[in-house]
């Protein structure tokens, strides 16, 4: 009941970067239960050929379902291969990444299992044979601890705050078909999927985030952001308050905060942006924050590890010159 | 057509959150209720799915504890017809809430099922999925919008990098998140109204929590930063601290 499965997430064939971190996670979890970690992955037919890797961060069996009615992400589908995956494996616990598929599955698969699940996980340790997972609630403004009195565990974790590590374990790709998958009983269609525009990374699994606030004064002026942005390089993304995505200046798919996404990066920038307590909440996990802002007062400083009071207009675009004079450098 | 929208009362998400003294519970003391805000956007696309039908029903229901009535009275002044209020505890194991909301949805016969995307206390995003699969209806979680014509329901998924479409027949479960559904201001009509709707109750049947609080904490202080500088001029320095001491970039 040692053992752990760590379900690997795949778009267009390509496997998506948290899922070093959820092998990772899944390992570290295996060795304190005295198991060993399996990794799952679920695409279309040539999935597997990207599935070994996974082994470099302690998988030792990686199992491969390749199948064409799976190549894009299937809420039934899906559940169903990993339920089934993880009823034969008799797992102690299953990691699931907190994304935007990883929140729908999980949860399918806790229904489908009968046991309950801890999202969005931050940390984690094992404790007298048991997993003890921390996790924010009020969007952090408090951390509850759980213990599980059902098994398997379930967990999905929160991108960026765990560690991708490697491991020597390497484990072999092996096939999984599980019986009566029958796409023609699937109740859900799934189109195709729709790319946005500009193909900049998601705010909530860049490592570096440049946020505007209400002080950038007017959708005209994100140019100034985009600039930072392209500076910091493609692990970097835009990122917007309330006020911003309230007065339609940005779409809610870039907003910071309580009823917007909770983010972690390495970085953050905090640009004309008061802090207030639902803001503070989304970001304040973030590893380094950085603020400007004219008022000194502002609540936003007082989480910030560095700080600019000063007129954005003049401050943004000589910080971008400065990291871009870095970046030359390098 | 039947419509029912699954809300939750939780804090307003202004309130500063206080522990109380047993260390597994929040302090309610002074703490303001309101419908979780994500609930109202499903308050909002149940009712203008009625409008635009020009029949109907909405149907609130909701778990909770003592307090939820007001905020289901709350949901009824927005416009909603009748609610249905199971008392227990709405926890941090969405799979008992899920299970209680499935039993008494079971008997409801509706056509459409809508949640907010997630409680804006426990976020853990879970209850809505978790009782469509218990139900066996197709889900589509985190729509920003959705198209009903006919029994065929379109909906708009934003997930990283893009958007996922999915297309599903009634009867069927929505999650709603920010987007086509702006949650309107109950009218004053609206507010009298509610006071006469119909609110029922009834004991939950969801089963114990297997999702055990060890204790709460609040999160760890972040050591004090510094003001680098004023002005431009202080640019260069910050991006110095970013390399050499952040070591961020």
């Amino acid at each position: 009941m040692g053992d752990v499965l760590a379900i690997v997430e795949q778009r267009e064939g390509k496997i998506r970067g948290v899922s070093s971190e959820v092998v990772s996670v899944a390992a570290r979890l295996a060795q304190g239960l005295g198991g060993a970690a399996h990794a799952i992955l679920v695409g279309g037919s040539g999935v597997s050929a990207g599935a070994t890797e996974m082994g470099r961060f302690g998988a030792e069996k990686i199992l491969v379902t390749e199948d064409d009615a799976l190549r894009d992400y299937h809420p039934q589908g899906y559940a169903q291969v990993v339920t089934d995956a993880v009823r034969e494996g008799g797992y102690g616990a299953v990691v699931f990444a907190a994304t935007a598929q990883g929140k729908d599955l999980a949860p399918r698969v806790a229904a489908l299992l009968d046991v309950p699940l801890a999202s969005d996980v931050t940390d984690f340790r094992v404790e007298d044979g048991g997993i003890v997972a921390v996790r924010p609630i009020f969007s952090g403004k408090a951390f509850a601890s759980l213990t599980f009195s059902a098994s398997p565990a379930m967990l999905s974790i929160r991108p960026n705050v765990f560690q991708a590590q490697e491991s020597a374990a390497g484990g072999g790709v092996e096939a999984f078909n599980p019986e009566g998958l029958d796409p023609s009983a699937w109740t859900v269609r799934v189109g195709e999927f729709q790319p946005s525009g500009g193909g900049s990374k998601d705010v909530a699994e860049a490592s570096m985030v440049v946020t505007g606030g209400r002080g950038m004064k007017g959708p005209e002026n994100w140019g100034l952001l985009e600039e930072l942005r392209d500076a910091l390089g493609e692990d970097a993304a835009l990122g917007a308050s309330r006020a911003v995505i309230d007065a339609g200046w940005r779409p809610h798919s870039e907003q910071v905060g309580q009823t917007g996404k909770t983010v972690a990066p390495k970085l953050y920038f905090a640009l004309g942006i008061s802090g207030a307590i639902q803001h503070l909440a989304g970001m304040r996990t973030s590893q380094t924050i950085v603020a400007v802002n004219k008022d000194r007062d502002a609540p936003i400083f007082q989480v910030a590890d560095y700080g600019i009071v000063g007129d954005l207009f003049e401050v943004l675009p000589r910080i971008t010159e400065e990291v871009r004079k870095l970046k030359a450098g390098d | 057509m039947k419509i029912v929208v699954c809300i939750k009362r939780t804090p307003d998400t202004e309130t500063k959150i206080r522990l109380g003294g047993d260390g597994v519970s929040i302090d309610p003391d002074g703490v303001k209720f309101i419908i979780s805000p994500y609930d109202e956007f499903a308050i909002e696309a149940g009712l203008q799915l009625k409008e635009a039908s020009g029949d109907g029903e909405v149907i609130l229901l909701s778990m909770g504890g003592d307090g939820t009535q007001e905020t289901l009275r709350q949901g009824l002044a927005m416009g909603a017809d009748r609610a249905i209020l199971l008392k227990g505890e709405a926890g941090l194991d969405g799979l008992v809430t899920a299970k209680a909301l499935a039993a008494e949805l079971k008997e409801m016969d509706a056509s459409l099922i809508l949640f907010g995307m997630k409680g804006a206390d426990m976020d853990q995003q879970q209850v809505g999925p978790m009782t469509a699969t218990l139900l066996g209806l197709p889900c589509a979680t985190a729509a920003s919008g959705f198209e009903l014509v006919g029994e065929t329901l379109t909906c708009r998924r934003g997930v990283e990098g893009g958007a996922e479409i999915l297309e599903m027949d009634l009867p069927a479960v929505v999650t709603i998140t920010k987007g086509k559904f702006e949650p309107r201001y109950a009218s004053l009509k609206g507010i009298m109204a509610a006071k006469r709707k119909p609110l029922e109750e009834k004991d939950a049947q969801g089963g114990e929590s297997r999702l055990i609080v060890q204790d709460l904490s609040y999160p760890p202080e972040r050591p004090a930063g510094r003001v680098v500088g004023e002005g431009p001029d202080a640019a260069p320095e910050l991006v110095r601290l970013l390399r050499e001491e952040a070591k961020a970039l």
